[in-house]
């Protein structure tokens, strides 16, 4: 073993792969790639019921950030007026929980205004949704720089899974990725299932595929395309305003300008890689985000041999750059991505283009 | 006569009511920020006149504010144009901000070499290295977007930010100048662009005017134009017309992320020197400026003009009515919102459906996750 380890470039792949495995099934990153994939796998959730139903959402980075605020500031002014303990379910407070509500609120309004933009005006859809990003970066900063919020509502806190659990052989570490986290990430995992599920097997999922693939065909048939269509962006709005208010109340607790980041981009990008399907996009965020958590994984537990000297001699000599690249690596492969799969990832043939009955015309 | 005053007038009917709907929009935010600004707590319902009386009196009152919006406003054309010569082409560059960064810096590069050379020789070198790195980063999203069907609107994204971590790593890391309490690289010298007569004007503007009828020329007047319109109108038709819509494609996208590198060069070198942490807003800017400008290069040079008074106009509104400068960028997303939503715009004030020469707007979404035909 140590031989082939030893061979020059294959050796050093070798020693990385057997590190990756080593330090995901053992270092407590999980949990870390599972909180850093929630906000972009619920995105994706938004852009599935979206794009679906025929409708390009480019405005799930705004949905996401508007909600962010709005569950924040909410969460902060609930909290001042009913100061409360943390209690043990997830150290949940009526700040907290409010705080939510108020952003799944918020993140169904801007999807109304989406909706309306390019399902009733059938204005440019792409447009729309970069309509959305520009006002809501703008607005979120104008308030954030005039209200000057002070203090914080505080954070949901992660479920602790007993030990016997995270230290069973094999599946441990699975196990601890899905509980030693927070309740929005924990839901994340049900809500991708439930729309999974929905989608492919119920009336409803029927009906919204047909909508984004054939308009015309399910109107033919009597269903009310404009409907169906508006009920699923608002419906989207709900996963985004989640996604935002994860940033805010079980990320971070707090809220910076422009704290999305590109986030509701590689929530489109991670649509595309999973087909369109909510599994799918939930494995490409999990993919996105793990290699993010990478450089979280390597300053918890460093990789010992050539490859440590390696990476230490690198963040020696380059700290910034080290840094950033683990930072960046997540929107490198969703270019890569990107690259690679659009063509033979077909999606709903009516996708973006408004319907219009015929006899309105 | 008068109809031919109409047929000047018609496409800048709905742009200007839709600026005057998101400034009465913006009153009402405006007057809510005197209700919750610890000084004030009054409702006070001239604040919105003083607010816009102190825009003015920044941009347009004096010799200096003038200046300040001219400067404002010429970085904003060229990111304009990167935008609009984009949506010509049924492309939509949402990557300003990455190429102009990569613009700054290279010509930040380009300057501290060239410090000590003549500035007639230094300044034309540093911003065609900007021209020619915001053309590669234009070039990259261009190349994705004909040879794997990438849609540039989530590549120019992606991009943005990696250029940023980049250009902030090698800032940091390597280029950084020492003598300074924060990483910046080393001054440009020679190439800076200075203040002419006591105010900011300089002679970088000169790049930006002279690009928005260059621009129109090539769009309207050469080959090159006419396949750029041919490919935004319909690239299958393109093909099976002789066209080679990839090459246009990408050709067009580098050249947009030229005109956002000059941009950027020309905002480097008015500052002197390029910071790890480069804020600027210019790149986004674009977006609002070519989609107000129905990505013509006439509308776009007016609307940057515009978005130049606000943003020379803005500080001075801050101190006067201590209204955010951020009020900016929610009046643009307002502005943006009307001019989509024409069809309020038309309803409040009764006008009649006509073509208001959109045509260009509504072909983006279609090749949407497409393979571009060929």
């Amino acid at each position: 073993m140590d031989a082939l380890l030893n061979i020059p470039v294959l050796g050093f792949i070798l020693q990385f792969i057997i590190y990756l495995v080593h330090v995901i099934t053992s270092g407590h990153i999980a949990p870390i790639i599972l909180g850093l994939a929630t906000p972009i796998a619920l995105g994706a959730l938004c852009g599935v019921m979206n794009e679906r139903s025929g409708v390009v959402n480019i405005g799930i980075e705004g949905m996401m950030l508007f909600s962010a605020y709005v569950a924040f500031m909410t969460a902060l002014y609930v909290h001042q007026a009913f100061p409360a303990e943390p209690s043990a379910f997830f150290g949940a407070t009526p700040a907290l929980v409010s705080g939510v509500i108020a952003a799944v609120a918020a993140g169904v309004l801007i999807s109304l205004l989406h909706a309306w933009l390019s399902i009733s005006v059938r204005a440019d859809q792409i447009i729309s949704g970069t309509i959305i990003n520009i006002t809501a970066l703008g607005l979120t900063s104008y308030l954030n720089r005039l209200v000057k919020p002070f203090g914080s509502a505080g954070t949901f806190e992660s479920f602790r899974p007993p030990d016997w659990l995270v230290n069973l052989p094999g599946v441990g570490w699975l196990l601890e990725m899905f509980t030693a986290v927070g309740p929005i990430a924990m839901s994340t995992i049900i809500l991708v299932l439930i729309v999974q599920v929905l989608l492919f097997r119920s009336r409803w999922g029927l009906r919204t595929r047909a909508v984004g693939e054939h308009p015309k065909a399910v109107d033919t048939v009597g269903i009310n395309v404009i409907r169906l269509r508006y009920q699923n962006v608002l419906l989207g709005g709900i996963f985004a305003g989640l996604a935002g208010a994860y940033l805010t109340l079980e990320a971070t607790g707090s809220f910076q300008n422009n704290m999305t980041t590109g986030r509701g981009f590689i929530a489109l990008a991670a649509l595309i890689f999973g087909r369109w399907t909510p599994l799918g996009a939930f494995g490409g965020a999990l993919l996105f985000m793990a290699s993010q958590a990478l450089g979280v994984a390597i300053r918890l537990a460093p990789p010992a041999g050539d490859l440590g000297t390696f990476l230490a001699g690198i963040q020696q000599a380059y700290p910034s750059i080290y840094n950033n690249f683990f930072t960046g690596l997540p929107y490198l492969l969703t270019i890569i991505v990107l690259a690679g799969v659009v063509g033979r990832s077909i999606p709903p043939a009516a996708d973006g283009r408004p319907y219009e009955k015929e006899s309105s015309n | 006569m008068i109809a031919r005053l109409k047929s000047y007038l018609s496409p800048i009917v709905i742009p200007a009511l839709s600026i005057f709907l998101a400034l009465l929009v913006a009153s009402v935010l405006i007057i809510a920020s005197g209700l919750i600004s610890a000084e004030g707590g009054k409702i006070n319902l001239f604040l919105p006149l003083v607010a816009y009386r102190s825009l003015l009196a920044g941009s347009l009152g004096s010799f200096k504010g003038f200046a300040n919006m001219i400067v404002a406003a010429a970085p904003l054309m060229l990111t304009g144009l990167a935008v609009g010569v984009g949506l010509k082409a049924g492309l939509f560059n949402i990557g300003g901000t990455g190429q102009v960064l990569m613009g700054g810096f290279t010509a930040a590069m380009v300057g501290a070499r060239m410090a000590d050379a003549p500035a007639s020789i230094a300044i034309p070198a540093a911003l065609l290295g900007g021209m020619l790195a915001g053309g590669l980063a234009g070039f990259i999203p261009g190349f994705l977007k004909a040879y794997t069907g990438a849609h540039e609107v989530v590549t120019t994204i992606m991009l943005n930010a990696m250029v940023q971590l980049t250009v902030s790593g090698l800032v940091n890391d390597v280029f950084r100048a020492s003598g300074f309490s924060f990483a910046r690289t080393a001054q440009v010298g020679n190439a800076t662009l200075h203040g002419i007569s006591g105010t900011t004007l300089h002679i970088g503007v000169i790049f930006a005017f002279v690009c928005i009828p260059l621009s129109h020329w090539l769009l309207a007047r050469t080959t090159t134009g006419f396949e750029i319109r041919a490919v935004g109108a319909n690239p299958t038709a393109a093909l099976y017309a002789g066209m080679n819509p990839k090459l246009t494609m990408i050709l067009t996208l580098a050249m947009c992320g030229a005109f956002a590198g000059l941009a950027g060069a020309i905002e480097v070198l008015r500052l002197g020197y390029y910071p790890a942490v480069f804020g600027t807003g210019i790149g986004f800017d674009g977006i609002t400026v070519a989609l107000l400008g129905r990505s013509e290069p006439i509308g776009i040079m007016l609307s940057a003009l515009l978005l130049g008074a606000m943003r020379a106009g803005a500080p001075l509104m801050q101190i006067q009515a201590r209204v955010p400068v951020e009020i900016i960028d929610v009046i643009q997303g307002v502005i943006l919102i009307f001019l989509a939503a024409e069809i309020i715009v038309r309803r409040i004030f009764r006008l009649k459906s006509v073509d208001t020469g959109a045509g260009g707007l509504q072909t983006i979404t279609r090749t949407y996750g497409e393979k571009v035909g060929g």
